[in-house]
């Protein structure tokens, strides 16, 4: 169980580490400045982020993508998907990125079309 | 030649037991497929916060002005600071993990013990984080007003536009409502603490402050909350039926009641499962310490637990952004 097959390269063969323990610091830093970066994000709310994007603020689908980023280097990296076989790779993943999306917009369409009732209905919500 | 067809000599191998078809064993097969189940729960979770949040897209609350504490520095606005901490902490804790299992597969014990221990540390650092976030969020800060239809208002200095709290301003009217005990009335019929202030004591401390205005729970659209003038909060203010400071499953001074359950729930939630990895962490210590993975000749055991961990990890990254970013 040496672990002779660990992958040491990350963005794809950009950066390439001596041993797995270089590899976890490398992927440390680059985490902590996708956060850092969400973090500054979210508190100056630069202005021309806030357009709105497919039925989201702009600046909302940038933390979103990179919350995403960071939970590929989070599972990739590691919890060492990057080692494992495609086949176990597949059945771990693909259930996941099938299912959530799905639930997702099936249940935020439904939400928005509540408020349109809710808005546009004569039903009072503050009596 | 023999490409296309199969060799059935290794067919049995792969498919007549005794080896790892996914090049993964047992037990760890069974961590990933928990981890995949408890994935799906999660995204439930949040996928109901953002059907909530979607259908009261024009009123939700603004995290920014819900999470402003951090610790020592009392009166400063201080939002998301102390979330993004305790984010750092938690991949902080996350990397100590990888550092624990990168160890074992050198079979060095020593390392492995130094980094499980700093593992456990930052667990418990983060609970304990996580805990006095929810008791800020309980205590509440500037304390509202709610309506018959469970709207809360809010006040707001007209000239600043900072928000009020009640014990600024309202009046002191002696009263003699005293809180409802079984002892003394119905055995049967309880109820909790009485808020600090009547709405009577507030209404008369609003009509004596001119620089007072309400803000209710409507958002504009460059999502701020939309404040009323002096006369519509004058004539609002008089829809308010209770008090409300602070949050709980029913009522909840910073907006919309959902809001609340949903921070209750999913960061509870989460918190547990931080707790429980923080419990099995503890146990694969001391079975470190003993020597137990000396013995069976591998530290497989580090690598699944910190499958749980690293998960564990993963999910805050997503409570952050939806709870505090989005």
């Amino acid at each position: 169980m040496a672990h002779a097959d660990q992958k040491l390269a990350i963005f794809r063969g950009l950066l390439k580490f001596k041993s797995n323990v270089q590899k976890i610091w490398g992927v440390l830093i680059f985490l902590s400045i996708v956060t850092t970066v969400e973090v500054v994000l979210g508190i100056i709310k630069p202005e021309s982020l806030m357009t709105m994007f497919f039925g989201m603020k702009l600046l909302n689908w940038i933390f979103i993508i990179l919350t995403i980023v960071k939970a590929y280097y989070i599972a990739w990296d590691f919890m060492h998907i990057r080692d494992e076989k495609g086949s176990l790779k597949g059945s771990i993943v693909l259930p996941l990125i099938i299912l959530i999306p799905y639930l997702a917009f099936i249940l935020l369409v439904e939400a928005d079309y509540i408020f349109e009732v809710m808005n546009a209905g004569f039903v009072s919500w503050n009596f | 030649m023999e490409v296309a067809t199969t060799n059935p000599n290794e067919e049995t191998n792969v498919w007549g037991g005794g080896n790892q078809p996914l090049n993964a064993s047992y037990g760890k097969l069974m961590m990933w497929f928990f981890i995949v189940s408890d994935a799906l729960t999660f995204s439930g979770f949040l996928v109901a916060y953002g059907f909530s949040r979607f259908k009261n897209i024009d009123s939700w609350p603004i995290a920014d002005e819900v999470f402003t504490h951090f610790p020592f520095l009392h009166g400063v606005d201080a939002p998301m600071y102390y979330v993004a901490l305790m984010t750092f902490i938690l991949i902080f804790s996350s990397v100590t993990m990888v550092l624990a299992v990168d160890a074992g597969h050198h079979m060095n014990k020593a390392k492995v013990t130094f980094y499980m221990l700093l593992t456990i540390i930052g667990g418990a650092v983060f609970v304990g984080s996580q805990a006095w976030e929810w008791k800020n969020f309980i205590k509440g800060e500037y304390g509202a007003l709610e309506t018959r239809g469970g709207q809360i208002l809010q006040f707001v200095d007209a000239d600043t536009g900072k928000r009020v709290a009640l014990e600024a301003f309202a009046a002191d009217i002696p009263s003699t409502r005293d809180t409802h005990q079984r002892s003394n009335g119905l055995w049967f019929v309880d109820e909790s603490s009485l808020p600090n202030y009547t709405v009577e004591e507030i209404k008369a401390g609003f009509a004596a402050n001119e620089n007072l205005v309400i803000r209710g729970e409507k958002i504009d659209e460059k999502g701020h909350k939309i404040v009323l003038s002096r006369e519509a909060s004058l004539d609002k203010i008089n829809d308010a039926v209770g008090v409300v400071e602070g949050a709980n499953l029913v009522h909840n001074e910073y907006g919309n009641r959902l809001f609340a359950d949903f921070f209750f729930f999913i960061t509870g939630f989460h918190g547990f499962h931080v707790f429980s990895g923080v419990v099995i962490n503890i146990i694969i210590f001391f079975n470190v310490i003993v020597g137990t993975y000396e013995r069976r000749g591998h530290y497989e055991m580090v690598e699944k637990v910190g499958l749980y961990w690293h998960f564990v990890d993963l999910v805050w990254v997503f409570v952050f952004t939806f709870f505090y970013l989005v």
